[in-house]
């Protein structure tokens, strides 16, 4: 068989192995993280916010075919989007409040919880 | 009538003038006429009740007591003493029916002479009240069966005495008398307590019947003849005081400051014969000496006071000192063991001395009437020598009076006549029997004195000629509220009421009813027992008779010589006897002599107290001031500098503390996300090391 460069990806496809996923996750983790700290938009905050949560939904897939857990991971996976889809709505309708009583969405701004 | 049901009815007498006393205290003031008719009818209907008490007992039950008791303190088993139950109870005997009645009596007449005399006073009600109380209090004494009881209607009465002499509390010399007399008496008492308490700790307890019963057994109290003398010489003590016995006799002269009728009632025929009575009721545990020392000690009293009575003025002084004359004289008769003629004469002196009394009331009262229309406010309504001639003016008043005078004299027909001869016999019996003939000697003489200054009273008073002409037209009569009580009295003065045989009352049903008990004490200790001492008494009594008519007669002329036919004149002999005179004005010096020992003695000791609070106990107090004061400022200091500080340097580092985390609470959610995305990273390379 030629090694194309499709077929050689499918082909060391069988050696993914937990660790990648795991890692993969982290990343996807460490920027939502990046995200929440160093945006000043309150949306961009809520996007790094969804990035955690997908990266969390990673590691419940990867657990669960590599554990060998059948669909429990799917099914929490498929819990948090819903939650997920939740909360992205309360929380543009929280911003969209703040705004209307800030005039802005620049989180360093809106730090009333001091008070 | 069963003895429960007599019992009963006496304690109906008894409780209803205290129900009397409470009613007038609270709604006196609010009652019509404040409520006089409420407590005259509440002693006269007592009165009622105790006549058919009195009935009741001797015809039916005439050799019993009646008893009630009730344990009041039960205090079980004292470790090293025993069991100790103080019981209280009332007891019915002839003696205290006989009391009850007597004292039912002046009391019912005294509320109802009040009326009248005590019209438009400021207190009126609450002298009514006082009085329920009184009689109350006196009652107490005469129906209680222990000492226990006694002793509380005993201090009751004092200060019954005390509340009434000071009713009229805005003049000074009342409200002193009334001191005076609750002091005086407190020494005696304290005396009586102690002889109840020498009996109380040898017995257990304060039963009359008990102790006499511990004694004819043959325990003596600490088991010595001398302590038993004793005792019995300390109770005595509470009769000196109460009966106004020499040495103490002094409080009841002043006591004539409170109102006539309560004089009447307690100064002369109730409250000052307690004494006399309480000796009646421990007379078998007294011992001959122990009655000895009564028989003198009244011997004594009767005699001063006799003849202090002939040279005072005073209306109500001179039957004050020949109420303490009277005493002295039942006093005596007990001591010389006429036991009998001791109390049958306190029961007629009862009756003619409240009519004296309240005859005398009458007068003060007139006159005061008489002075007050002339608008005379400083002739003394109670001098002898601003009276005279109220006989026309006053008659009710003066034939009563002149029925008592000539009772309290001794002149037949009258009861004085029957009880006083009863006491010469006695004396005249122990004289004989002792050897001790100064008794009866003294005994006549002061008969004699007794005719003399009462007559001298009479006449100064009721006969010759008025002081003033102009005041004597506006002597009145008094009203019949004030008059009948007199003639009541009057009548019971006379020998009828007392025995059939108007010479002997031996046979009178008094005499019948009180007999003298048997000594409980030993033999060797006791007086001569009853059947001897009547055997000599019968002897004497002819005797007797005829020198006490004797006497008296001499008294009363000499009294008509020397004030009405003017044939010695009384300040002839005043003059030439002039130190005599004057010491009988000084009352003997009593009073002067108590002023300068006992208060002087008592400013004197109170000084040396003084210099002592002064120095040493305010040097005390002072020098702990300091000290407090020192150890206050050390203990301040540290408080403010340790303590304080402290709980500054708490609040300091708090505050600093404050002040440096304040500076993570941003208020920025991207900040507490930072710290705890690096917190979270921190610990996981600790635990990772660790």
């Amino acid at each position: 068989m030629d090694a194309s460069p499709i077929s050689e990806v499918l082909a060391w496809l069988p050696n993914v192995q937990l660790a990648h996923f795991l890692a993969i996750s982290a990343i996807l983790f460490a920027l939502g993280i990046f995200a929440i700290i160093t945006r000043r938009n309150a949306i961009l905050v809520l996007m790094g916010i969804e990035l955690i949560l997908n990266a969390a939904n990673l590691n419940f897939i990867a657990f669960s075919h590599y554990g060998g857990l059948n669909l429990d991971g799917q099914v929490a996976a498929v819990f948090v989007i819903v939650l997920a889809a939740g909360e992205a709505a309360i929380a543009l309708a929280i911003v969209l409040n703040i705004y209307h009583r800030f005039q802005t969405v620049n989180v360093d701004e809106v730090s009333s919880l001091k008070e | 009538m069963s003895s429960e049901t007599l019992i009963h009815l006496s304690l109906a007498v008894l409780l209803l003038p205290l129900a009397g006393f409470v009613l007038m205290m609270f709604f006196g003031r609010k009652l019509p006429r404040q409520g006089d008719w409420l407590a005259t009818g509440i002693s006269t209907v007592a009165l009622l009740i105790s006549l058919v008490v009195l009935y009741q007992k001797l015809t039916v039950m005439p050799g019993q007591e009646a008893v009630l008791n009730f344990p009041w303190i039960n205090m079980h088993n004292l470790p090293g003493i025993g069991p100790i139950t103080i019981v209280l109870g009332v007891g019915l005997d002839n003696l205290a029916a006989i009391m009850m009645v007597v004292v039912m009596i002046i009391s019912a007449l005294v509320h109802w002479f009040s009326i009248g005399y005590m019209e438009g006073d400021v207190r009126y009600s609450r002298y009514f009240g006082y009085l329920g109380l009184f009689t109350f209090s006196m009652l107490t004494i005469v129906l209680s069966n222990n000492l226990f009881l006694l002793y509380a209607g005993w201090e009751l009465v004092g200060i019954c005495s005390y509340l009434l002499i000071g009713h009229w509390y805005e003049k000074k010399s009342a409200s002193n008398a009334g001191i005076k007399a609750f002091i005086t008496n407190r020494i005696g008492d304290f005396g009586f307590l102690l002889g109840m308490l020498i009996f109380f700790t040898t017995f257990h307890t304060f039963g009359l019947k008990e102790i006499f019963a511990g004694l004819q057994s043959g325990t003596l109290p600490y088991g010595s003849e001398g302590w038993m003398t004793a005792a019995g010489v300390l109770i005595f003590c509470g009769a000196v005081g109460k009966s106004a016995q020499f040495p103490l006799h002094v409080w009841l002269p002043d006591a004539m400051e409170g109102p006539t009728p309560v004089s009447a009632l307690i100064h002369a025929a109730t409250m000052v014969a307690a004494g006399v009575y309480l000796i009646a009721r421990t007379f078998p545990l007294m011992t001959a000496e122990a009655l000895l020392v009564i028989a003198y000690i009244g011997v004594i009293t009767a005699f001063i006071s006799a003849t202090i009575a002939i040279a005072q003025n005073d209306i109500k002084k001179v039957l004050a000192y020949s109420t303490i004359s009277q005493l002295g004289y039942m006093v005596m008769g007990l001591g010389v063991g006429a036991y009998t003629a001791g109390f049958f004469h306190l029961v007629t002196h009862a009756m003619f001395k409240a009519g004296l009394f309240l005859g005398s009331g009458s007068v003060i009262h007139a006159m005061h009437h008489a002075l007050h229309e002339q608008h005379d406010h400083h002739t003394d309504a109670q001098d002898i020598r601003n009276m005279g001639g109220l006989r026309e003016r006053m008659p009710v008043t003066f034939w009563t009076f002149l029925m008592f005078t000539l009772a309290i004299s001794g002149v037949p027909l009258t009861s004085g006549f029957l009880s006083k001869d009863e006491i010469l016999a006695g004396t005249l019996a122990f004289g004989g029997m002792t050897g001790h003939v100064v008794v009866p000697i003294v005994a006549f003489l002061v008969a004699g004195l007794t005719a003399f200054y009462m007559f001298r009273l009479v006449i100064l008073t009721f006969l010759g000629k008025h002081q003033d002409a102009a005041r004597f037209p506006m002597v009145h009569e008094t009203r019949w509220v004030m008059t009948v009580p007199l003639i009541i009295l009057a009548v019971l003065s006379f020998f009828a009421f007392y025995s059939v045989n108007p010479f002997n009352a031996s046979s009178g049903w008094i005499a019948q009813a009180v007999q003298r008990p048997e000594s409980v004490v030993p033999a060797s200790l006791a007086a001569a027992d009853r059947e001897t001492f009547g055997e000599a008494l019968h002897h004497e009594h002819g005797l007797a008779m005829m020198l006490s008519l004797l006497v008296a007669g001499i008294g009363i002329l000499v009294a008509f010589a020397t004030y009405y036919w003017k044939r010695i004149s009384a300040e002839d002999i005043a003059h030439r006897f002039a130190p005599v005179h004057r010491l009988l004005l000084n009352k003997w010096g009593f009073d002067d002599l108590y002023n300068a020992a006992v208060i002087g003695g008592t400013i004197a000791f109170s000084r040396v107290l003084r210099w002592f609070d002064n120095m040493i106990i305010d040097g005390a107090v002072n020098g702990t001031g300091w000290l407090t004061r020192g150890t206050s400022f050390v203990s301040g200091k540290f408080d403010t500098i340790v303590v304080d500080g402290l709980v500054n340097l708490i609040a300091y580092l708090s505050g600093f503390a404050g002040l440096v985390f304040r500076k993570f609470q941003t208020g920025k959610v991207q900040t507490y996300i930072f710290f705890a995305v690096g917190s979270m990273l921190v610990l996981y390379f600790v635990f990772r090391m660790v």
